[in-house]
């Protein structure tokens, strides 16, 4: 009797079923257990919406925000990036030379090392690009005579668009007799990406600390949610349940928890971008940029609830580990 | 089918709850533990089901050592062991058969299985009509043999019951221990801790007795 088999079943996979069946039908019971496992978990957030929508905003608006300041960021460094691109160096020559001369030195310029290509822009043709992009035609057609310079649109080579080459290439040109003027576009949008590339760092630490906040906050949700539920995890585990199966329903918990917090910071992304897309339209009119808010686009919009269902299942893991493991049926009633 | 080899439990340095504890029970036996409270009775419940570890000696249930047994296994032991507690620990935020369905649902049953067995096991103890009630309604004797339900729908070879009348008048008592005596009957070897002498008198079964953790009478096989 001492050597009776019966319960010699070390694996779980055995134990699932008496008759040990086939493993097909072990893992179709798995997974509708999994399935059934998730849809109560789901049942029970629906039945306390107030709770359930209050952490879901709270989970929203921690994940809206540093979300919503990235892709502003990434607009700005989207308008950057098109520029540092076409790095260029105007020159604007001296007004008494002529149309000829200017083709001679753009030829000349085109020949140096370094350089990808100049265009001689025409005092006409500056003056016609003027006239249509400055809604100023009319008070154009006071002046006599065309104000404009000739000039020359040097874009470097690829290898030549640092900071320190671009500046040595101008200085050069502007050494030229018959340079007037030279100027870097890249000026001011050198500082605006040294500037964004700062603030990004900024965002991605409160993203950290939000996402921190909200594996906390999921953590603690859930810690309640296993206070209300101990008889029934205690009859779980005298009755044989594993730890697997004690947790699963709060791992759940958490994945919803988190699924919710991403839908509502997506909507208020949405709402955000909408009543935001107005005001920056006619901004990047004034300044004539290409600048757009952009979405978070499909992949942005999976990755923010894959995210999300993360944090959501951490915080849960984290409370399931420090607050499940320890429900123990240690003392029956019934001393007497 | 269980068997003490000098088990001792300690629960404090200076309190020994279970001294030196020798018996075996064989399959099929239906034997009482009684003992005046404080005695060990429910301790040495607990330890068969693991909710305690001994201080010392060999506990085999069933061919395996409970002793070497890691943590994670506990719940595949468990789900041979039936126990039944005097305040039933029934959970009264579902019906009856869910109540009973649970041992099934924590071994992944197929539904269909657990429908046919949880009926199977609420008729046995006569509350097939009652499944889709709160246990809240039902009275004491009545949610007694829900937990009883509850012990027995997987056919555990081992029934445990810590004081299962505690609570309830003789003849509810005198049904109880006839449920117990048909399980015994079928294979299942029932150990009834109970410190209700004349209902342990009635029924004339082997009796183990401990007194302050020793175990004074019972210990040989046969009564
Ligand atoms: N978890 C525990 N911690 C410390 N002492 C305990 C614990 N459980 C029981 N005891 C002590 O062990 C002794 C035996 O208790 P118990 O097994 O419950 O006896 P019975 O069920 O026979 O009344 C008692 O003196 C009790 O106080
Ligand atoms: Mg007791």
């Amino acid at each position: 009797m001492a050597t009776d088999p019966l319960l010699r079943r070390p694996k779980p996979a055995r134990a699932v079923g008496r008759k040990a069946p086939l493993l097909p039908e072990a893992a179709g019971i798995y997974l509708a257990h999994h399935r059934q496992v998730a849809k109560d978990s789901a049942q029970r957030l629906w039945r306390a919406p107030l709770a359930s929508l209050m952490t879901w905003l709270v989970m929203g608006v921690a994940l809206a925000l540093p979300v919503g300041l990235l892709l502003v960021l990434s607009s700005v460094q989207g308008v950057s990036a098109g520029w540092d691109s076409s790095a260029r160096i105007t020159v604007y020559l001296a007004d008494q030379v002529t149309l000829e001369q200017a083709r001679r030195l753009r030829a000349d310029v085109a020949a140096r090392a370094n350089i990808q290509e100049v265009v001689l822009v025409d005092r006409d043709t500056a003056l016609q690009e003027f006239r249509t992009g400055s809604g100023l035609d009319e008070a154009l057609a006071y002046l006599d005579e065309n104000p404009l310079p000739h000039s020359l649109l040097v874009t470097p080579d690829e290898s030549a668009r640092t900071a320190a080459a671009v500046e040595l290439l101008a200085d050069s040109l502007g050494a030229m007799g018959e340079a007037a003027r030279v100027q870097i576009d890249l000026d001011w949008l050198q500082r605006l990406s040294a500037i964004t590339r700062l603030l990004e760092r900024v965002v991605w630490v409160l993203a950290l600390l939000l996402g921190g906040a909200v594996i906390l906050v999921i953590g603690n949700t859930i810690r309640l949610a296993i206070e209300n539920r101990r008889d029934e995890i205690l009859v779980a585990k005298l009755v044989g349940g594993t730890d697997g199966f004690v947790r699963r329903p709060f791992l759940y918990t958490g994945l919803w928890y988190g699924l919710g917090g991403g839908l509502v910071a997506l909507l208020l992304l949405g709402l955000a971008l909408w009543w935001l897309s107005g005001p920056v339209e006619r901004l990047a009119d004034l300044y004539r940029s290409q600048f757009e808010l952009s979405g978070l686009g499909l992949e942005g919009v999976l990755a923010l609830l894959g995210c999300a269902m993360l944090l959501g299942w951490l915080g849960a893991w984290l409370a399931v580990k420090r607050h499940l493991d320890a429900i123990e049926p240690g003392v029956p009633a019934g001393s007497g | 089918m269980i068997e003490f080899q000098q088990v001792t439990k300690r629960y404090d340095s200076d309190h020994t709850a279970l001294r030196q504890v020798n018996f075996s029970l064989s399959r099929g036996e239906l034997t009482f533990l009684t003992g005046h409270s404080g005695a060990g009775k429910s301790t040495l419940l607990k330890l068969i089901m693991l909710m305690e570890r001994p201080t010392a000696g060999k506990i085999v249930i069933g061919g395996q050592l409970l002793n070497t047994l890691p943590r994670r296994q506990i719940p595949y032991l468990r789900r041979h062991i039936g126990v039944v507690f005097q305040n039933h620990q029934l959970l009264f935020d579902r019906t009856v058969f869910a109540n009973v369905a649970m041992p099934l649902e924590v071994m992944g049953t197929p539904a269909r299985d657990i429908g046919r067995r949880v009926r199977a096991a609420l008729d046995k103890v006569g509350l097939l009509s009652k499944e889709k009630m709160n246990p809240m309604q039902l009275s004491g004797g009545e949610q007694q043999r829900v937990g009883i339900a509850r012990a027995v729908v997987n056919k555990p070879p081992v029934l445990l019951a810590d004081e299962p009348t505690g609570n309830l008048d003789p003849d509810l008592s005198a049904d109880i221990m006839r449920l117990f005596e048909q399980f015994s009957q079928v294979g299942v070897t029932v150990l009834i801790a109970s410190h209700d002498i004349s209902l342990i008198n009635a029924m004339g079964r082997r009796t183990l007795t401990l007194e302050q953790g020793r175990l004074v009478a019972g210990a040989a096989h046969g009564h």
